[in-house]
């Protein structure tokens, strides 16, 4: 939209004016039917100042805009902006100090290990809070969606396969809990053990047949796969208990219990430390696990990047012809790459029943593997540090700004509009490992 | 199969539709040759690479390949295996190739890109790779010491931690060669490998596959349009028209054939004076 930059610095007035007046009729065709006409019984009322409003003043922010993009100022940061958008992936530089980064992470994992045992703690109430069943809650769901990211981020970020229907994964790990305590009275350790096998194996079952397809054929058949796994939960009344859901156990920890008398045939945990009572316990204890969980899953995709299989997943990402040529299985690498992250999303599941203690299909509708979509593409396809952030940020913002909670989806779409203009590979730009020659030189 | 030969294409027929891109191809690369293949535009040289090398499923005839084992591998067969059959089994076969329009991995660095074509030599079991287990690091070790090695060979040493996107167009073609090679392969078949390059660049490439031959053990099948090059590095030649063989012969046979003089100059046979044919 910016004329490219003349030489001469003279601010042209008259073309801000057009691009106004475009703006402004742009703006009144967009809100004239929204606000414009209101339903009042069978009538329609017409209130047209409101959409005058408005779009004057869309109109007035664009020409502001326009006018400060010809100044001088305005155009080195259009520049600026425009190098960044066209830089992408870059490589690491060899032999670069990461001491910086690692006593940051450092810190950040001190911090989220103390968060929990905050109210036990002498510090000040503000910060004490953030260990109380609210920010608990709220830090567990989050991390939940850490996890979720992190598996979706090995199937669209790394291996390049758009799947809309991950949250089906997410769905096979919850109703693996709540099912499996009902009929075979399973419990907390056993399905964090078995539920990612059996989402992995749900995974390659889908795959196998999916995988030959590319591009839109996968988006729209996983679409399929996700709604399939919501409907037989929603419907099958008899197994899963339909909309009413079903209730899961709460968690154990080597016989213990987190609820204040013992109801699995355990010690409830404050009597056995001989502590007082608290409600805050199940959550203090499902958070910690989840952490760990979080912080192994997170080690290991680093890992992965680094090995055969996850370079192999990039590469096919790339350019799967050039794969097929080297000698690589393709449909075997994709199908492993569906089932990492399907056997992640199940992990995620189980600590979402744990933490909800009751499952039922609503939390499992599209609305959800867009959510997970959105904290991928925000994050910055196949960078960790990046969908750790964005699942953070989409999730606890929201918490935040609890005021504003009617402008939610609004503002989630304003986010996903600047983030297509001004970082359009996402929040953290994917780096690339350094290779230095090795020292003896063998064939 | 003649002992001599790496490879025996034999009655090869590629049909689209009602479109025959090759008809009733059989020509032999000996072991240890360079061979081209040449051919105006729209010959049908392509499409033989892609048959050869397991991307399209040929209609009819027979490609076999020699390999150490001993019994020589059908590619067709490759292909056929239920559930498993893909190009990718050819390549494991011995048959590495470029491409015309280079297909490099972009938004990966050039040893990244190197270390993908090893796959099959890694360690690609997960729990060692996520353990870093000594078997695991050893092989990574010689997948470097390999990739660097290729580097060195193709005179790239000073590119290997850029993105391959990011190179120039003719290191790109010699990082594709360099890429193909790292599989290990017996054959390896450069699709237009000068296409884009200037004089100087198309004499080195000539030096290099010259020494892929003779120091590095590998049969080399090219397409190449530039004539310089192919009659100055090939032993045999193989001239394609309209999907059929026209000639086949040692460079001094092709120069001086009739029908590939006629092929690349449209000219009928008999107006045609001797010459040596360009595009």
């Amino acid at each position: 939209m910016l004329p490219a930059a003349p030489l001469h610095s003279r601010i042209d007035v008259l073309a801000s004016l057009r691009e106004a007046l475009l703006a402004f009729v742009l703006a009144l065709v967009v809100f004239g039917p929204v606000s414009g006409l209101m339903l009042s019984g069978y009538k329609v009322e017409p209130h047209w100042l409101r959409p005058l409003l408005l779009a004057a003043v869309v109109a007035a922010g664009r020409f502001a805009i326009h006018l400060l993009g010809q100044t001088p100022a305005g155009r080195r940061m259009v520049a600026r902006n425009q190098a960044r958008v066209h830089g992408g992936v870059t490589v690491a530089a060899l032999g670069q100090s990461p001491n910086r980064a690692r006593l940051l992470l450092v810190f950040v994992l001190l911090g989220a290990f103390v968060i929990p045992f905050l109210p036990w703690l002498p510090v000040p109430d503000a910060l004490a809070a953030l260990g109380g069943k609210y920010w608990l809650s709220n830090l567990i769901l989050a991390l939940i969606y850490v996890l979720l990211g992190l598996g979706l981020n090995i199937v669209v970020g790394l291996a390049g396969l758009l799947d809309l229907g991950f949250v089906a994964f997410y769905a096979v790990g919850a109703y693996f809990l709540a099912l499996g305590a009902q009929y075979l009275g399973i419990g907390f350790w056993t399905a964090l053990v078995c539920a990612p096998l059996l989402a992995a194996c749900c995974g390659a079952v889908l795959g196998f047949p999916v995988l030959r397809m590319h591009g839109d054929y996968l988006a729209i058949v996983t679409l399929g796969f996700g709604e399939i796994i919501r409907l037989v939960l929603n419907n099958w009344l008899e197994f899963t208990g339909g909309p009413n859901g079903a209730p899961v156990p709460p968690p154990t920890l080597f016989g213990l219990e987190f609820t204040r008398t013992a109801r699995q045939g355990g010690t409830p945990i404050h009597e056995f430390l001989g502590i007082e009572y608290n409600t805050n316990l199940k959550l203090v204890f499902t958070y910690l696990v989840l952490l760990v969980v979080v912080i192994l899953m997170v080690r290991l995709l680093t890992r992965l990047r680094q090995i055969p299989m996850g370079r192999a997943w990039e590469a096919l990402r790339e350019d799967e012809i050039a794969c097929r040529s080297l000698g690589i299985n393709h449909v075997v690498v994709k199908l492993t790459a569906f089932m990492m992250g399907a056997m992640t999303g199940g992990l995620a599941g189980v600590f979402f029943a744990t933490y909800q203690g009751f499952v039922n299909p609503t939390s499992f509708t599209f609305f959800e593997s867009a959510l997970i979509l959105a904290i991928v593409v925000l994050g910055g396809l196949g960078s960790t540090v990046g969908v750790i952030i964005a699942a953070l940020v989409l999730t606890l913002l929201p918490e935040l700004l609890r005021e504003f909670a009617d402008f939610r989806v609004l503002a989630f779409g304003l986010l996903m509009v600047l983030m297509m203009i001004w970082r359009p590979r996402g929040l953290i730009r994917p780096q690339r490992p350094a290779f230095a020659p090795p020292q003896e030189v063998a064939r | 199969m003649k002992p001599s030969s790496l490879l025996e294409v034999r009655g090869l027929t590629m049909r689209f539709g009602g479109i025959v891109a090759n008809n009733d191809v059989s020509f032999d690369v000996a072991d240890g040759s360079i061979t081209a293949l040449i051919g105006p535009n729209g010959a049908g040289k392509t499409t033989v690479f892609n048959c050869l090398t397991g991307f399209y499923r040929a209609s009819g005839g027979t490609i076999h390949l020699a390999t150490a084992a001993g019994a020589p591998v059908e590619v067709g067969s490759l292909l056929d295996k239920p559930f498993i059959g893909g190009s990718y089994l050819v390549a494991r076969a011995g048959i590495a190739r470029t491409f015309q329009n280079i297909r490099l991995f972009r938004e990966m660095s050039v040893v990244e890109n190197l270390l993908v074509a090893q796959h099959q030599r890694l360690d690609r079991n997960v729990l060692a790779g996520a353990l870093g287990t000594r078997k695991f690091r050893q092989t990574e070790r010689d997948g470097l010491a390999r990739a660097f090695h290729w580097l060195e060979v193709m005179g790239l040493t000073a590119d290997a931690n850029r993105l391959a996107g990011e190179l120039p167009y003719g290191r790109q073609r010699r990082l594709e060669i360099a890429r193909a090679m790292c599989t290990g392969p017996r054959l390896v078949c450069l699709d237009e490998p000068a296409a884009g390059l200037n004089p100087r660049e198309t004499h080195e490439l000539s030096e290099l596959i010259r020494t892929l031959r003779s120091e590095h053990r590998v049969t080399v099948l090219l397409i190449e349009h530039d004539m310089s090059l192919v009659m100055g590095i090939s032993e045999h030649i193989v001239v394609l028209d309209h999907g059929e063989v026209i000639a086949a012969g040692n460079p001094e046979t092709i120069r001086s054939s009739p029908a590939v003089i006629a092929a690349y100059l449209g000219a009928e046979e008999a107006e045609v004076e001797g010459g040596e044919g360009t595009r």
